[in-house]
């Protein structure tokens, strides 16, 4: 039998070769990941398939948004050129194996850091880019105001393959409300049967209900109720493994919140070189040598400042001035009342 | 002479053998570097998530095991409806396509046409989409027979509520059981004495009369439960009681049998035409009526042409339900190979057991579909 079942394995396994065509030994003293980018002379970064805010392509196929503004940091790092990316579009169903499989090798694509992946499925996450809740959408003339009005029977649209459908049983549940989730595999379904009134509620991250509101019919006809039921850290992932990628990644992050944090933005970056603050001007590259240790050279955080902006920047740029959430909530820097806070660049 | 024969099979078997070995072990390696852990011990956890239709009892609280058995039998409720329903309407198109009426011939020609050559994805958009469209909202909903009650959120029908249940299912096993007996018996008969006896007639009779008798004296008894609607916000409504379709179900199946009965149209079609003309012709001469003509000479030749292509057919819409997914039809796919997938990240298993069932079920219906085209088949005495 248990001969049996390992013949079985190996059979098994090969489906996954399929969509695995590289032979990695163990990892490499230099980033695998980073040699390859080097080579290719592009960031492979997957992104969703259209989420305003976050990552967005326009008519033209220029990718927008805070969740891209992070591929465009690396790739501003590890190339010196802020557009030098491929993005692939991903459902949430096929975004980890996307990653794990190689056809990517940053996923930003507004997706929850959980302990379980994490640590069970091959992935590492490096930091959290927008900090966020699952709340629910309904119709204005529902007369819904609150979550606690909710009845037994209410029918539930939201996306498949995403913590909100675990979130959503947790919360009916402790509620003791029975509930018909409809699930669909890409959010423009979602929002087009909740549209029609096949469902009663929409449920998802609370900024992705801001952002998808825009697509209905008509927008002002429904409203996103006050209460948060889940902590959604949503952030870039990389595969687990490299940890001089995993680094390079979670520091062009960083990078970006500390430079807000400063107030360095790409207008006045240059300009910093000769700040009298330290810390400043190590994040300028203008002291200290913290490109080498990434195995980048010392203008690497310069160019994330002068091509992408900071943090602030960005998320003025694309969730602030599109409407979409003109206030910062807990993604405002600590200093200013939020909870952005990142290890020092030092 | 015999290594020559042998040797390049055996090549090709090392050699299939070596590519089998290569990418399983590639995979093994990749999976280890990046500490994936393989196993299928993740069958018996809790699933924590819910399915919104279901044919046995599912929430969050049974296992992922459970919730593969939801998506397979939600999967193969699809299929079987389908597949009746492209029966139904293939058989029908394909004969009217026969027909010297030139308004059915052309109108069956057009409906084939135009339907085998959509897309079957766009086809389910198109129905799940429109049906959200078009159907009312459950307050607005006009009942049908009082009873019946279509809206966007699902069909809602009457449902019955059962005493003594099992006895009335015996009844039925004991009059399907005693057709088959009538069968032989009107078998034999004829072989000895040459008299027909009308079994349709006493079949249908023993179909209705025990399960009748089931009610009267076996103690059976059946209410009715019809839904309700009930208020869930100042403008949600939504029907309580009685069993829901949901319209996922009911548009998946309707795209389903739409597509596929084109195809099973032309096989039928195909099968009749195929059987050669004298043959009728002859088996009129003899003096059979049109319908002996029919159900004794040109089916039994017809069907032979027909079951094999029509088999292939069941196989794709089988198949093809897997795009359930695409509108929220919690299948296999769906359940199983979507949300469990996700939440347990166990791709390579999940896989390999939704790519094993969805190889099981097409054997089961290759095995029977060959069965029932043997037992067709020409017995040369």
């Amino acid at each position: 039998m248990f001969k049996y079942l390992k013949q079985l394995t190996s059979l098994v396994a090969m489906v996954a070769v399929l969509f695995t065509f590289t032979t990695e030994t163990m990892a490499a003293k230099k980033s695998k990941t980073l040699k390859n980018t080097q080579k290719k002379g592009f960031v492979r970064c997957g992104v969703s398939q259209g989420l305003p805010g976050f990552s967005n392509a326009d008519a033209a196929g220029n990718w927008t948004g805070v969740d891209v503004d992070v591929c465009r940091a690396v790739a501003a790092a590890v190339l010196g050129d802020a557009n030098k990316v491929k993005f692939t579009p991903l459902s949430a169903k096929e975004r980890f194996t996307a990653l794990t499989s190689n056809e990517i090798d940053i996923l930003s694509r507004n997706t929850t850091w959980t302990l379980s992946r994490d640590a069970d499925i091959g992935l590492t996450f490096v930091g959290v880019n927008f900090y966020d809740g699952q709340g629910f959408m309904v119709r204005k003339n529902s007369g819904y105001s609150s979550v606690n009005d909710f009845k037994n029977g209410i029918s539930a649209c939201t996306n498949l393959g995403t913590t909100t459908e675990l979130n959503m049983r947790d919360f009916f549940n402790s509620k003791g409300i029975s509930y018909e989730p409809v699930t669909f595999e890409k959010a423009d379904e979602v929002v087009a049967a909740y549209d029609a009134g096949r469902c009663d509620t929409y449920t998802t991250d609370k900024s992705g209900l801001a952002a998808q509101r825009i697509k209905l019919s008509s927008p002002d006809d429904h409203i996103v109720l006050p209460e948060t039921i889940s902590k959604e850290p949503l952030g870039p992932v990389v595969r687990q493994g490299d940890s001089v990628w995993e680094d390079i990644v979670r520091w062009s992050l960083n990078t970006m919140i500390e430079a807000e944090e400063y107030g360095v933005t790409s207008a006045n970056a240059d300009s910093m070189k000769t700040s009298d603050n330290p810390a400043v001007k190590r994040l300028v590259g203008a002291e200290g040598e913290l490109g080498a240790a990434l195995g980048l050279d010392n203008d690497w955080s310069l160019r994330i400042i002068k091509q992408v902006g900071n943090y602030g920047e960005s998320y003025k740029r694309n969730i602030a001035d599109t409407g979409i959430l003109p206030d910062r909530g807990p993604n405002e820097l600590w200093t200013k009342g939020g909870i952005l806070y990142v290890p020092p660049a030092r | 002479m015999n290594i020559k024969k042998i040797l390049p099979q055996l090549l090709t078997l090392l050699v299939v053998i070596l590519i089998f070995g290569f990418f399983s072990y590639n995979a093994q390696v990749n999976m280890e570097n990046r500490g994936i852990t393989f196993g299928y011990g993740f069958l018996s956890q809790e699933s924590s998530f819910d399915v919104q239709f279901s044919l046995i009892e599912f929430d969050g609280s049974h296992s992922y095991f459970r919730a593969y058995l939801v998506g397979l039998l939600n999967t193969i409720l699809v299929s079987v409806i389908g597949i009746i329903f492209a029966t139904i309407i293939g058989v029908v198109v394909g004969i009217a396509r026969l027909s010297n009426n030139y308004l059915i011939n052309r109108t069956a020609g057009v409906y084939v046409e135009f339907f085998r050559n959509i897309p079957l994805l766009l086809q389910i958009f198109f129905w799940y989409f429109a049906a959200l469209r078009a159907l009312p909202l459950p307050q607005d909903t006009e009942p049908m027979f009082g009873v019946f009650f279509l809206t966007i959120k699902g069909f809602f029908v009457p449902a019955f509520v059962w005493n003594n249940l099992d006895i009335f299912i015996y009844s039925i096993i004991a009059a399907i059981i005693s057709i088959i007996f009538v069968r032989i018996y009107a078998r034999k008969k004829q072989e000895n004495d040459g008299i027909q006896t009308p079994v349709l007639s006493i079949s249908i009779g023993l179909l209705l009369i025990l399960p009748i008798l089931s009610f009267l004296i076996g103690g059976v008894d059946a209410s009715v439960e019809i839904p309700v609607i009930k208020q869930l916000s100042q403008s949600g409504f939504t029907y309580e009681g009685g069993i829901k379709l949901p319209p996922e179900l009911i548009s998946l199946a309707l795209a389903l049998s739409l597509y596929t009965a084109t195809f099973i149209a032309e096989c039928v079609r195909a099968g009749v035409q195929g059987v050669s003309k004298g043959q009728k012709e002859a088996a009129a001469s003899i003096g059979l009526t049109p319908n002996q003509v029919l159900k004794l000479v040109i089916m039994p030749q017809a069907l032979r042409i027909i079951i094999p292509p029509t088999t292939n057919q069941y196989l794709n819409l089988t198949k093809n339900s897997s795009l359930a997914a695409a509108i929220a039809y919690p299948d296999l796919v769906l359940v199983f190979a979507g949300t469990a997938l996700m939440q347990t990240g166990r791709a390579i298993e999940i896989v390999s057991i939704t790519m094993l069932t969805y190889l099981s079920l097409s054997i089961s219906i290759s095995i029977f579909m060959n069965w029932y085209n043997k037992k067709i088949a020409i017995k040369e005495k």
